[in-house]
């Protein structure tokens, strides 16, 4: 799950770790009380107003603007606010903003990158540091990847003393700046494990011209599978920032992502998913989507999986590929009718079903009368398939 | 011969008394498997399923009276890696993690305590393990498989089995098929799966199911050209996966460039690894390679 920069922010700063602080607003008339209360509450003349999308590149997409003297700060907020934010990580459709963050402003002196994700060739965490921050980390680690700090942590002997210092003196700084530095890189790991965060990075970290080190931006992707035990980060879950149908498909249990083809696709099973929609590709079909109705399918899923691709009006024909295993296959077909004729569905359906009673299950759907073309391969389904979308 | 598990494995089924556990213990004991003993903390003393397997409150007591050398785990995810490192400390010899959804943090210290003990884990998040007419120790259709000589390994689930279903159309049988799991920490990976696979007189060739994310397929492919001598097909799947974007397993993301299909598809071919685009080739390509 992600979450936006004000919200990793204020996480960040529960920690103690000096953030660069503002205010969120979502309706633009709090703007100008808000540009206000910045400069007054953080001392600050000038302001920075930079939009809340959980996509990385805002500054070059132009959702992030310096405002000198907040002269043209409320400008800014009604530019930004609202606006279809497009940078690398959006896609061309771009993301529409919500909120802006407003904050106060630093005279940059210097820019590091900090970052802890897990490893998994190691099975440990590992902590990135680099005095090049403010660029992409992944350009940084192409072109000159001897200038990236990495240290690996073990989850059972911890954060060792040698390796944050390590860290610190790869960030070359004077004798005060480091000590702050280690503190907060301390601070930051801390708040990683305990928080179950996936990838935390800050980028950049700054030390100012009054020399303070100070978080100017954070990002925070946390691990799903934990946030059970943390009911505070659930609440941060942000669903404009999610694609509608993947919302409503999470809602129903099924793990669906959207794609710009028109064959659409239903399969039991993450990798068999992926599998169905290459084998679309190879046979000359552009694949609609990822939906996987988990390993167990039911009538009742396969009816809302038909929902879910439905809402996608590119989608010219599905396919149903199931490899039923302990699933009884003439169960699954009498979902599959089922919700044909329930949806009144007029796309043409191609369905494989392999597995316990598969041919009672052929049977039963080439007796149904309905349009459900039954296949008896994964490559047989996959030409009708694309044959279908193309007439 | 097989690998890791046989006729003579002594099964202890971690969570019997759960839906899930009950439900595979039955279809466990149907395929012949020697299921001995069910583990559920407080209910210690009953029976559970329909062939009246005893239930134990810990793994530790059901090993000391039932022999059990293998465990098999349906626990719910939150607690399932405490059931895991239970299993260490009983010294059971192969754990089976059926379970899905169990936290990095609380995998990543399995890992650890498991590399410093005698056990082997397979998954999480898996379907488990078959030695074909031997022992099912998993959710996987026993049905499809048919005695041979052909090793399967796979991160998937549905995925092995539409491999199995082809190898079996080609009149290709399996000696063992082995789901790894698709998470980002597993406890057996590629390369242990093809050392015992090599190792083992019966296997004569190995088809490999890999998808994006992680690079576990390529380091496996890099140790097997100078290791194995047994034909190998491999097979990624994730060919048209957005990059970015998490593929169901929580390890199936493609986060840079060296974890696309395209780059793992081309780094196993250059190891001489016979790599199938489509997977409904993967049963033909083998027989090819094997006459």
């Amino acid at each position: 799950m992600k979450i936006h920069e004000f919200q990793a922010k204020a996480i960040l700063k529960n920690y103690d770790i000096p953030i660069q602080d503002g205010y969120v607003i979502e309706d633009i008339n709090e703007a100008k009380n808000m540009i206000e209360k910045v400069k007054n509450d953080f001392n600050s003349k000038d302001v920075v107003v930079k939009a809340q999308i959980h996509a990385g590149g805002r500054g070059k997409g132009g959702g992030v603007k310096f405002c000198p003297n907040a002269d043209n700060a409320l400008e800014s907020c009604e530019n930004i606010l609202g606006m279809n934010l497009v940078t690398h990580q959006t896609g061309p459709d771009g993301q529409k903003v919500k909120k802006v963050f407003i904050t106060q402003a630093f005279d940059i002196a210097k820019e590091f990158y900090v970052g802890i994700t897990m490893d998994r060739t190691t099975g440990k965490d590992v902590f990135m540091v680099s005095t090049e921050g403010g660029m992409e980390i992944e350009e940084v680690a192409k072109n000159t990847p001897d200038k990236i700090i990495k240290v690996w942590i073990d989850p059972l002997e911890g954060f060792r003393s040698f390796q944050l210092a390590k860290l610190v003196r790869g960030l070359n700084l004077e004798k005060e700046q480091s000590k702050e530095a280690m503190t907060i890189l301390k601070k930051m790991y801390k708040c990683f494990k305990q928080k179950d965060i996936s990838l935390l990075e800050i980028n950049p970290l700054i030390e100012s011209a009054d020399k303070k080190i100070i978080a100017v931006d954070a990002k925070m992707n946390f691990d799903s599978n934990a946030l059970y035990r943390h009911p505070d980060i659930l609440n941060m879950r942000d669903t404009n920032e999610e694609d509608e149908s993947e919302y409503e498909a999470s809602k129903f249990g099924l793990n669906y992502i959207k794609l710009d083809g028109n064959v659409g696709c239903m399969v039991n099973g993450a990798g068999l998913a992926m599998a169905t929609m290459d084998i679309i590709k190879i046979n000359g079909g552009e694949p609609a989507n990822f939906l996987d109705v988990g390993g167990a399918a039911s009538a009742e899923t396969v009816k809302n999986g038909f929902k879910i691709i439905l809402r996608d009006e590119n989608v010219k024909s599905i396919l149903i590929n199931i490899f039923g295993g302990i699933v009884r296959c003439d169960r699954v077909a009498e979902g599959v009718i089922q919700a044909v004729k329930e949806l009144s569905l007029n796309v043409p359906v191609v369905v494989r079903l392999e597995g316990t009673n598969s041919d009672l299950a052929k049977q039963k759907i080439s007796d149904s009368g309905l349009e459900i073309i039954p296949a008896d391969s994964m490559l047989d389904a996959a030409i009708k398939v694309v044959s279908a979308c193309k007439n | 011969m097989s690998i890791l598990v046989n006729k003579n494995s002594r099964i202890v089924v971690q969570g019997i008394t759960g839906s899930e556990g009950t439900f595979h213990t039955n279809q466990m004991i149907e395929y012949g498997t020697k299921v001995v003993a069910g583990v559920t903390p407080g209910k210690g003393g009953t029976k559970a399923t329909d062939y009246e397997v005893p239930v134990y409150d810990s793994v530790e007591q059901a090993r000391i009276e039932t022999k059990a050398n293998t465990s098999i785990i349906f626990v719910p995810p939150k607690f399932a890696a405490e059931a895991i490192i239970e299993s260490i400390y009983a010294e059971i010899e192969v754990i089976i993690c059926i379970s899905e959804g169990i936290p990095v943090n609380d995998m990543m210290v399995v890992k650890k305590i498991l590399d410093q003990s005698n056990s082997r884990l397979i998954g999480p998040n898996c379907p488990g393990i078959i030695t074909v007419d031997e022992a099912k120790i998993g959710i996987m259709p026993g049905f499809i498989c048919k005695k041979g000589n052909i090793g399967v390994v796979s991160k998937s689930g549905t995925l092995t089995y539409e491999a199995i279903d082809q190898l079996v159309k080609n009149d290709l049988g399996q000696t063992t098929a082995i789901g790894i799991g698709g998470d980002p920490i597993i406890g057996t990976n590629m390369i242990d799966t093809l050392k015992l696979f090599e190792a083992d007189t019966e296997t004569e060739g190995i088809v490999m199911i890999g998808e994006i994310g992680g690079l576990m397929e390529v380091e496996a492919a890099r140790w097997a050209k100078d290791n194995v001598t047994k034909p190998i097909v491999g097979f990624i799947a994730g060919q048209t996966a957005p990059p970015g974007r998490r593929m169901g397993h929580a390890g199936a993301i493609v986060s840079g460039g060296d974890d696309t299909a395209e780059a793992k598809m081309k780094a196993l071919r250059e190891c001489g690894i016979s790599v199938c685009k489509s997977v409904s080739d993967i049963g033909e390509t083998m027989k090819n390679l094997l006459k």
